[in-house]
């Protein structure tokens, strides 16, 4: 297993020209499981930890970048003003030692329908930007995610990190597990009630082939609530929660059965609406 | 700039483990873990499970805690590691972690015992006044087996307070002439505090 050690993309992207085949390395908390578990052989290895450009996260035109090697750690302690939503992801992920090393690019190099990141950016309408020796591009996360752990990157290319538009008001994240920590959702639940755009933006992980959006859900409670109050009728809450289930394609695993799925996201939808409203 | 080694070739990782430059020529696909129990042969950093379920294989790496059963040694060329053979001061005398999770019967077999107290330094330096529920989250990452996990809650939060009274960085080896804990050697101490509120024992 030779492994490569780049400092820059350049460098990145050569190495993975000249061994389309190599597996990209970031904190490691998924693939060297893989390699542990002698599910994956790597016949190449290349190590992003150097990669400069892949580190911190920035501000431009209004639009914020997250570079893809930003640790959950860091999304918990630094990031938490600036993207709350995600910040709350970030602390249900693994544990402390799981979020000092795995990334942000790691979970979307993964793509678990589980991911936990991933409802959030969804919501966010996050693009993934992708860099390879043809150019630059950027991919709607929900046209990124083409099923459960697949993606629609390109064996010559390196995610670079996530592009979102900032916006005002209230978000929330939850999961439910079977323990509190250390545990893959079962279901997911992120919202942003976005007071920039007045539209209520959502994401539900774990409840489908990828994690996906209602976005019939959407747009009623959008409709429903009073913007300037952030209130909202409980009927109209009620139906969120099942228009969302609705929404879902769960499927019955070790982790749950997907009726369970189903009716646990609904319930993360409604109180996740709640926390978001003032009362 | 970019450094890439063949499959067969073993390649020179240098790093500074517990304050002292350590070097081995390892091939790619070892582990961390293995590293240091293998080439550098601190056996004292644990491999439970190997998939970063158990926390046994816990150091820190840069002061954070981490699974070094999810690291390859080549990723950490350059940096600062500590493990539990770091802790204890020269003459022996415990860490104020280590001596907790012995006031506090914190471990039973000890096999997992490595990796709580690599993991209650990185959190205790991070968060100096925990409650119940904030060590629990902080330790949340390991598992035992055997103590039921009581014992543990009691000793980070004896260590807390007997840290906050001494003001010493968790994550650096003891200096009993230091704090409060001169003269208290590994072993000899007298019977459990059992309030775990941070007092000094006389
Ligand atoms: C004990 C434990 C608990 C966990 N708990 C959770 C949890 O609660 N929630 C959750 O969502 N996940 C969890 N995970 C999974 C994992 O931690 C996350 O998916 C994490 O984000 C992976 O990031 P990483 O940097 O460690 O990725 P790595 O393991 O380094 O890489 C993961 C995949 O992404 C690819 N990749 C990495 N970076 C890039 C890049 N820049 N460009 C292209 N491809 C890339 C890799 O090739 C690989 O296929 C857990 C894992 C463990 C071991
Ligand atoms: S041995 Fe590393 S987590 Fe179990
Ligand atoms: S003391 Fe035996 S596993 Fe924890």
């Amino acid at each position: 297993m030779p492994i490569s050690r780049p400092t820059d993309v350049t460098a990145t992207l050569d190495a993975l020209a000249a061994s389309p085949d190599a597996d990209l390395l970031a904190g490691g908390t998924d693939l060297v499981v893989e390699v542990n578990l002698d599910r994956r052989r790597p016949e190449h290895v290349i190590a992003l930890r150097r990669v400069t450009e892949l580190a911190g996260h920035d501000t431009t035109d209004g639009r914020l970048r997250l570079g893809a090697n930003v640790t959950y750690s860091e999304v918990e302690h630094d990031l938490a003003q600036l993207v709350p939503g995600l910040a709350m992801a970030a602390r249900t992920v693994g544990s402390p030692q799981i979020r000092n090393a795995g990334t942000l690019g790691g979970n979307l190099g993964t793509a678990s329908p589980a991911g936990d990141t991933l409802p959030w950016l969804l919501a966010m309408d996050a693009e993934v930007e992708l860099a390879s020796p043809e150019g630059d591009r950027s991919v709607p996360l929900a046209n990124f995610l083409t099923g459960p752990k697949s993606t629609a990157r390109r064996p010559a290319e390196l995610i670079t990190g996530v592009r979102l538009p900032r916006v005002e008001g209230p978000q929330h994240v939850s999961k439910i597990g079977p323990r509190n920590a250390m545990v893959i959702s079962v279901a997911c639940f992120a919202i942003v009630l976005d007071t920039t755009n007045r539209r209520v933006r959502t994401g539900m992980g774990a409840v489908g082939p990828t994690v996906l959006r209602s976005p019939d859900a959407e747009r009623a409670v959008t409709q429903a609530l009073d913007w300037d109050a952030l209130t909202c009728p409980e009927d109209a809450i009620d139906a969120f929660g099942r228009a969302c289930a609705e929404a879902t394609a769960p499927i019955t695993d070790h982790r749950s059965s997907a009726e369970y799925r189903r009716h646990a996201v609904g319930v993360l939808a409604r109180r996740a609406l709640r926390r978001c409203l003032s009362t | 700039m970019s450094v890439t080694a063949g499959a067969h070739e073993r390649i020179e990782v240098e790093v500074t483990v517990n304050g002292v430059p350590r070097a081995a020529e390892v091939p790619p696909r070892r582990l961390l873990s293995d590293f240091l129990r293998h080439d550098l042969r601190l056996t004292g950093t644990h491999v439970g499970c190997e998939h970063g379920v158990c926390g046994a294989c816990t150091i820190l790496l840069d002061g954070a805690p981490i699974r070094s059963c999810l690291a390859f040694a080549v990723s950490v060329h350059g940096r600062e590691l500590t493990t539990v053979e770091g802790l204890a001061a020269d003459d022996g005398t415990l860490h104020p972690v280590q001596a907790a999770f012995q006031d506090q019967h914190g471990l039973q077999c000890g096999y997992c015992t490595p990796g709580f107290v690599m993991s209650a330094c990185g959190f205790l330096a991070e968060t100096t006044e925990p409650d119940d529920d904030e060590i629990r989250e902080g330790m949340s990452g390991n598992l035992c087996r055997c103590t039921g996990y009581a014992g543990i809650l009691a000793a980070v939060k004896q260590a807390a307070g007997d840290l906050r009274a001494s003001g010493a960085d968790p994550r650096s080896q003891h200096q009993p002439e230091d704090d409060a804990f001169a003269g208290r050697p590994g072993g000899e101490h007298g019977p459990a505090g059992g309030d775990g509120g941070g007092e000094v024992p006389s």
